[in-house]
Protein backbone atom coordinates (compact mmCIF):
# COMPACT_ATOMS: atom_id res chain seq x y z
CA UNK A 1 0.00 0.00 0.00
CA UNK A 2 0.97 3.76 -0.35
CA UNK A 3 2.85 5.55 -2.79
CA UNK A 4 6.00 4.64 -5.10
CA UNK A 5 7.05 8.38 -4.81
CA UNK A 6 6.92 10.28 -1.59
CA UNK A 7 3.38 12.32 -0.38
CA UNK A 8 5.71 15.02 -0.29
CA UNK A 9 6.97 15.01 -4.23
CA UNK A 10 3.11 15.63 -4.96
CA UNK A 11 2.54 18.13 -2.52
CA UNK A 12 4.95 20.42 -3.72
CA UNK A 13 3.93 19.55 -7.34
CA UNK A 14 -0.03 20.37 -6.33
CA UNK A 15 1.25 23.73 -4.23
CA UNK A 16 3.01 24.88 -7.58
CA UNK A 17 0.09 24.14 -9.83
CA UNK A 18 -2.29 25.74 -7.49
CA UNK A 19 0.22 28.96 -7.34
CA UNK A 20 0.38 29.14 -10.90
CA UNK A 21 -3.57 29.34 -10.78
CA UNK A 22 -3.73 32.08 -8.61
CA UNK A 23 -0.93 34.17 -10.27
CA UNK A 24 -2.50 33.83 -13.21
CA UNK A 25 -6.02 35.50 -12.40
CA UNK A 26 -3.68 38.43 -11.18
CA UNK A 27 -1.96 38.54 -14.56
CA UNK A 28 -4.96 37.94 -16.74
CA UNK A 29 -7.48 39.90 -14.88
CA UNK A 30 -9.16 41.63 -17.77
CA UNK A 31 -9.17 38.17 -19.95
CA UNK A 32 -12.25 35.71 -18.44
CA UNK A 33 -11.65 33.51 -20.38
CA UNK A 34 -7.88 32.75 -19.08
CA UNK A 35 -9.53 33.36 -15.90
CA UNK A 36 -12.20 30.17 -15.86
CA UNK A 37 -8.44 28.31 -17.07
CA UNK A 38 -6.85 29.54 -14.08
CA UNK A 39 -9.63 28.31 -12.03
CA UNK A 40 -9.42 24.47 -13.78
CA UNK A 41 -5.85 24.52 -12.28
CA UNK A 42 -6.47 25.47 -9.29
CA UNK A 43 -9.06 22.40 -9.12
CA UNK A 44 -6.64 20.08 -10.85
CA UNK A 45 -4.20 21.32 -7.90
CA UNK A 46 -6.95 19.92 -5.01
CA UNK A 47 -7.49 17.17 -7.23
CA UNK A 48 -4.58 16.26 -7.09
CA UNK A 49 -3.76 16.73 -3.27
CA UNK A 50 -7.06 14.49 -2.85
CA UNK A 51 -5.66 12.00 -5.21
CA UNK A 52 -2.03 12.02 -3.53
CA UNK A 53 -3.20 11.29 0.15
CA UNK A 54 -5.93 8.79 -0.59
CA UNK A 55 -2.95 6.91 -2.50
CA UNK A 56 -0.75 7.49 0.95
CA UNK A 57 -3.07 6.45 3.47
CA UNK A 58 -4.89 3.72 1.31
CA UNK A 59 -8.13 5.30 1.58
CA UNK A 60 -9.90 5.07 -1.48
CA UNK A 61 -12.52 8.04 0.17
CA UNK A 62 -10.19 10.55 -1.67
CA UNK A 63 -10.76 9.08 -4.80
CA UNK A 64 -14.70 9.45 -4.71
CA UNK A 65 -14.03 13.17 -3.63
CA UNK A 66 -12.16 14.01 -6.48
CA UNK A 67 -14.44 12.54 -9.23
CA UNK A 68 -17.22 14.29 -7.72
CA UNK A 69 -15.15 17.81 -7.76
CA UNK A 70 -14.18 16.89 -11.17
CA UNK A 71 -17.85 17.06 -11.65
CA UNK A 72 -18.32 20.22 -10.46
CA UNK A 73 -15.77 21.66 -12.33
CA UNK A 74 -17.04 20.53 -15.31
CA UNK A 75 -20.37 21.96 -14.46
CA UNK A 76 -19.01 24.92 -13.58
CA UNK A 77 -16.76 25.32 -16.85
CA UNK A 78 -20.02 24.87 -19.13
CA UNK A 79 -22.17 27.81 -17.09
CA UNK A 80 -19.16 29.65 -17.05
CA UNK A 81 -18.70 29.78 -20.81
CA UNK A 82 -22.16 29.92 -21.36
CA UNK A 83 -22.60 33.06 -19.57
CA UNK A 84 -19.26 34.46 -21.23
CA UNK A 85 -20.96 33.61 -24.85
CA UNK A 86 -24.20 35.53 -24.17
CA UNK A 87 -22.27 38.38 -22.48
CA UNK A 88 -20.47 38.62 -25.68
CA UNK A 89 -23.06 38.87 -27.61
CA UNK A 90 -25.14 41.80 -25.92
CA UNK A 91 -22.01 43.91 -25.58
CA UNK A 92 -19.58 42.60 -27.84
CA UNK A 93 -16.68 42.89 -25.24
CA UNK A 94 -15.50 40.18 -22.71
CA UNK A 95 -13.36 42.69 -20.48
CA UNK A 96 -13.95 42.51 -17.01
CA UNK A 97 -14.03 46.10 -16.68
CA UNK A 98 -17.03 45.99 -18.95
CA UNK A 99 -19.09 43.63 -16.35
CA UNK A 100 -20.97 46.64 -14.73
CA UNK A 101 -24.25 46.31 -15.52
CA UNK A 102 -25.83 45.53 -11.93
CA UNK A 103 -23.65 48.91 -10.60
CA UNK A 104 -26.20 51.66 -9.86
CA UNK B 1 16.36 6.95 -9.92
CA UNK B 2 13.61 4.35 -10.08
CA UNK B 3 11.41 4.33 -12.87
CA UNK B 4 8.39 5.68 -11.25
CA UNK B 5 10.49 8.53 -9.90
CA UNK B 6 11.47 9.16 -13.30
CA UNK B 7 8.00 9.72 -15.34
CA UNK B 8 6.58 11.19 -11.89
CA UNK B 9 9.65 14.04 -12.50
CA UNK B 10 8.60 13.76 -15.99
CA UNK B 11 5.14 14.44 -15.59
CA UNK B 12 5.27 16.68 -13.09
CA UNK B 13 7.91 19.32 -14.64
CA UNK B 14 6.06 19.49 -18.25
CA UNK B 15 2.92 19.85 -16.08
CA UNK B 16 4.50 22.65 -14.55
CA UNK B 17 6.12 23.84 -17.32
CA UNK B 18 2.51 23.84 -19.01
CA UNK B 19 0.66 25.48 -16.62
CA UNK B 20 3.01 28.74 -16.37
CA UNK B 21 2.69 28.69 -20.12
CA UNK B 22 -1.04 28.81 -19.79
CA UNK B 23 -1.05 31.64 -17.66
CA UNK B 24 1.66 33.66 -19.16
CA UNK B 25 0.43 32.59 -22.93
CA UNK B 26 -0.47 35.77 -25.61
CA UNK B 27 -2.64 33.48 -27.43
CA UNK B 28 -5.70 31.91 -25.49
CA UNK B 29 -6.01 29.03 -28.50
CA UNK B 30 -2.65 28.32 -27.08
CA UNK B 31 -3.61 28.67 -23.81
CA UNK B 32 -6.18 26.06 -24.22
CA UNK B 33 -3.68 23.90 -26.16
CA UNK B 34 -1.25 24.21 -23.48
CA UNK B 35 -4.32 23.30 -20.96
CA UNK B 36 -4.44 20.43 -22.55
CA UNK B 37 -1.13 19.32 -22.11
CA UNK B 38 -1.27 19.78 -18.39
CA UNK B 39 -4.61 17.88 -17.69
CA UNK B 40 -2.60 14.74 -20.22
CA UNK B 41 0.43 15.08 -17.88
CA UNK B 42 -1.97 15.14 -14.38
CA UNK B 43 -3.38 12.03 -15.80
CA UNK B 44 -0.15 10.66 -15.67
CA UNK B 45 0.57 11.72 -12.51
CA UNK B 46 -2.78 10.12 -11.42
CA UNK B 47 -1.93 7.07 -12.48
CA UNK B 48 1.55 6.80 -11.11
CA UNK B 49 -0.74 7.16 -7.74
CA UNK B 50 -2.86 4.47 -8.36
CA UNK B 51 -5.53 6.22 -9.62
CA UNK B 52 -6.12 4.76 -13.04
CA UNK B 53 -10.01 5.42 -12.88
CA UNK B 54 -9.67 8.76 -12.69
CA UNK B 55 -6.48 9.16 -14.41
CA UNK B 56 -8.58 8.27 -17.71
CA UNK B 57 -11.55 10.08 -16.82
CA UNK B 58 -9.66 13.33 -16.41
CA UNK B 59 -8.39 12.28 -20.09
CA UNK B 60 -11.71 11.97 -21.72
CA UNK B 61 -14.37 14.69 -19.61
CA UNK B 62 -11.21 17.26 -19.54
CA UNK B 63 -9.30 16.64 -22.82
CA UNK B 64 -12.69 15.61 -24.32
CA UNK B 65 -15.08 17.93 -23.29
CA UNK B 66 -13.73 21.14 -21.44
CA UNK B 67 -10.95 21.88 -22.82
CA UNK B 68 -12.73 21.40 -26.50
CA UNK B 69 -15.11 23.87 -24.95
CA UNK B 70 -12.77 26.57 -24.04
CA UNK B 71 -11.83 25.80 -27.89
CA UNK B 72 -14.58 26.25 -29.93
CA UNK B 73 -15.65 29.69 -27.24
CA UNK B 74 -12.38 31.09 -28.08
CA UNK B 75 -12.89 30.81 -31.74
CA UNK B 76 -16.20 31.82 -31.57
CA UNK B 77 -15.68 35.19 -29.88
CA UNK B 78 -14.41 37.69 -32.39
CA UNK B 79 -12.45 39.37 -29.84
CA UNK B 80 -9.40 41.04 -30.15
CA UNK B 81 -7.15 39.81 -27.34
CA UNK B 82 -4.04 41.71 -27.36
CA UNK B 83 -6.34 44.58 -26.28
CA UNK B 84 -6.71 42.29 -23.74
CA UNK B 85 -3.81 42.02 -22.03
CA UNK B 86 -2.76 45.55 -22.41
CA UNK B 87 -2.49 46.97 -19.05
CA UNK B 88 -2.07 43.17 -17.42
CA UNK B 89 1.46 44.06 -16.15
CA UNK B 90 0.38 46.89 -13.80
CA UNK B 91 -0.97 43.83 -11.14
CA UNK B 92 1.57 41.31 -12.46
CA UNK B 93 4.29 42.14 -9.36
CA UNK B 94 1.64 41.99 -6.30
CA UNK B 95 0.43 38.54 -8.29
CA UNK B 96 4.20 37.28 -7.90
CA UNK B 97 4.00 38.44 -4.37
CA UNK B 98 1.01 36.67 -3.20
CA UNK B 99 1.37 33.55 -5.23
CA UNK B 100 4.97 33.50 -3.49
CA UNK B 101 3.61 34.10 -0.21
CA UNK B 102 0.98 31.38 -1.19
CA UNK B 103 3.55 28.52 -2.64
CA UNK B 104 5.90 29.54 0.66
CA UNK B 105 2.83 28.64 3.37
CA UNK B 106 1.56 25.71 0.98
CA UNK B 107 4.89 24.04 1.37
CA UNK B 108 5.35 25.32 4.82
CA UNK B 109 2.67 23.13 5.53
CA UNK B 110 3.15 19.85 3.01
CA UNK B 111 6.28 19.89 4.71
CA UNK B 112 5.94 20.07 8.47
CA UNK B 113 2.97 17.43 8.21
CA UNK B 114 2.95 14.29 9.54
CA UNK B 115 1.23 11.72 9.90
CA UNK B 116 1.17 9.14 12.34
CA UNK B 117 2.65 5.69 10.77
CA UNK B 118 0.00 3.39 11.72
CA UNK B 119 -2.78 5.60 9.85
CA UNK B 120 -2.32 4.29 7.20
CA UNK B 121 -4.56 1.20 5.61
CA UNK B 122 -7.36 2.36 8.80
CA UNK B 123 -9.49 4.91 6.94
CA UNK B 124 -12.83 4.99 6.69
CA UNK B 125 -12.48 2.66 2.91
CA UNK B 126 -9.30 0.92 2.89
CA UNK B 127 -7.48 -0.12 -0.56
CA UNK B 128 -7.93 -3.47 -1.44
CA UNK B 129 -5.03 -4.11 -3.45
CA UNK B 130 -6.49 -7.56 -4.89
CA UNK B 131 -9.54 -5.61 -6.70
CA UNK B 132 -9.00 -3.10 -9.30
CA UNK B 133 -9.24 0.72 -9.21
CA UNK B 134 -12.45 0.75 -11.16
CA UNK B 135 -14.45 -2.01 -9.83
CA UNK B 136 -13.17 -0.51 -5.97
CA UNK B 137 -14.37 2.76 -7.05
CA UNK B 138 -17.83 1.76 -8.76
CA UNK B 139 -18.90 -0.44 -5.55
CA UNK B 140 -18.38 2.48 -3.44
CA UNK B 141 -19.60 4.68 -5.73
CA UNK B 142 -23.45 2.98 -6.22
CA UNK B 143 -23.82 2.19 -2.26
CA UNK B 144 -22.16 4.22 0.34
CA UNK B 145 -21.92 7.27 -1.72
CA UNK B 146 -25.04 6.59 -4.00
CA UNK B 147 -26.79 10.56 -2.85
CA UNK B 148 -23.56 12.20 -3.59
CA UNK B 149 -23.61 10.15 -6.78
CA UNK B 150 -26.91 11.27 -7.78
CA UNK B 151 -26.30 15.28 -6.59
CA UNK B 152 -23.40 15.19 -8.99
CA UNK B 153 -26.08 14.03 -11.48
CA UNK B 154 -28.34 16.54 -10.67
CA UNK B 155 -25.90 19.21 -10.73
CA UNK B 156 -24.69 18.47 -14.40
CA UNK B 157 -28.31 18.08 -15.72
CA UNK B 158 -28.88 21.60 -14.25
CA UNK B 159 -25.49 22.78 -15.93
CA UNK B 160 -26.76 21.70 -19.28
CA UNK B 161 -30.05 22.78 -18.95
CA UNK B 162 -28.61 26.48 -17.82
CA UNK B 163 -26.08 26.51 -20.56
CA UNK B 164 -29.01 25.77 -23.27
CA UNK B 165 -31.27 28.49 -21.67
CA UNK B 166 -28.80 30.71 -21.30
CA UNK B 167 -27.11 30.77 -25.18
CA UNK B 168 -30.11 29.41 -27.13
CA UNK B 169 -31.83 31.73 -29.32
CA UNK B 170 -34.79 32.67 -30.88
CA UNK B 171 -34.22 34.48 -34.48
CA UNK B 172 -37.32 36.09 -35.51
CA UNK B 173 -37.67 35.50 -39.47
CA UNK B 174 -37.08 32.14 -39.77
CA UNK B 175 -39.44 29.46 -40.50
CA UNK B 176 -39.23 27.57 -37.10
CA UNK B 177 -41.94 24.16 -36.70
CA UNK B 178 -45.28 24.75 -34.86
CA UNK B 179 -46.44 21.30 -34.43
CA UNK B 180 -50.08 22.38 -33.12
CA UNK B 181 -51.02 23.85 -36.89
CA UNK B 182 -49.85 20.86 -38.23
CA UNK B 183 -51.75 18.84 -35.99
CA UNK B 184 -55.16 20.70 -36.42
CA UNK B 185 -54.96 21.32 -40.01
CA UNK B 186 -58.13 20.39 -42.34
CA UNK B 187 -58.52 19.16 -45.50
CA UNK B 188 -61.18 22.09 -45.90
CA UNK B 189 -58.75 24.56 -45.34
CA UNK B 190 -56.19 23.78 -47.31
CA UNK B 191 -57.47 21.91 -50.42
CA UNK B 192 -60.39 22.95 -52.97
CA UNK B 193 -61.40 20.51 -55.98
CA UNK B 194 -62.03 22.76 -59.10
CA UNK B 195 -64.25 21.72 -62.11
CA UNK B 196 -62.45 22.55 -64.91
CA UNK B 197 -64.32 23.10 -67.99
CA UNK B 198 -62.81 21.19 -70.65
CA UNK B 199 -61.09 23.38 -73.24
CA UNK B 200 -61.13 26.89 -70.83
CA UNK B 201 -58.63 26.26 -68.16
CA UNK B 202 -58.83 28.28 -64.70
Amino acid sequence: MGLAIGLGHYLTVAAILFTLGVFGIFLNRRNIIVILMSIELILLAVNLNLVAFSAHLGDLQGQVFALLILTVAAAEAAIGLAILVIFYRNLGSIAVEDVNQLKG
Amino acid sequence: MSLPLFFFYLFSIVAVASAFMVVSSRNPVHAVLFLIVVFVNAAGLFMLAGAEFLALILIVVYVGAVAVLFLFVVMMLDVDFRDLRRGSLQYAPIGVLVGIVLLLELLLVAGSAWIAPETPGFGALPIDAGVENTRALGQVLYTRYVFLFQGAAAILLVAMIGAIVLTLRHKTGIKRQDPSVQVNRRVADTLEVVKVKSGQGL
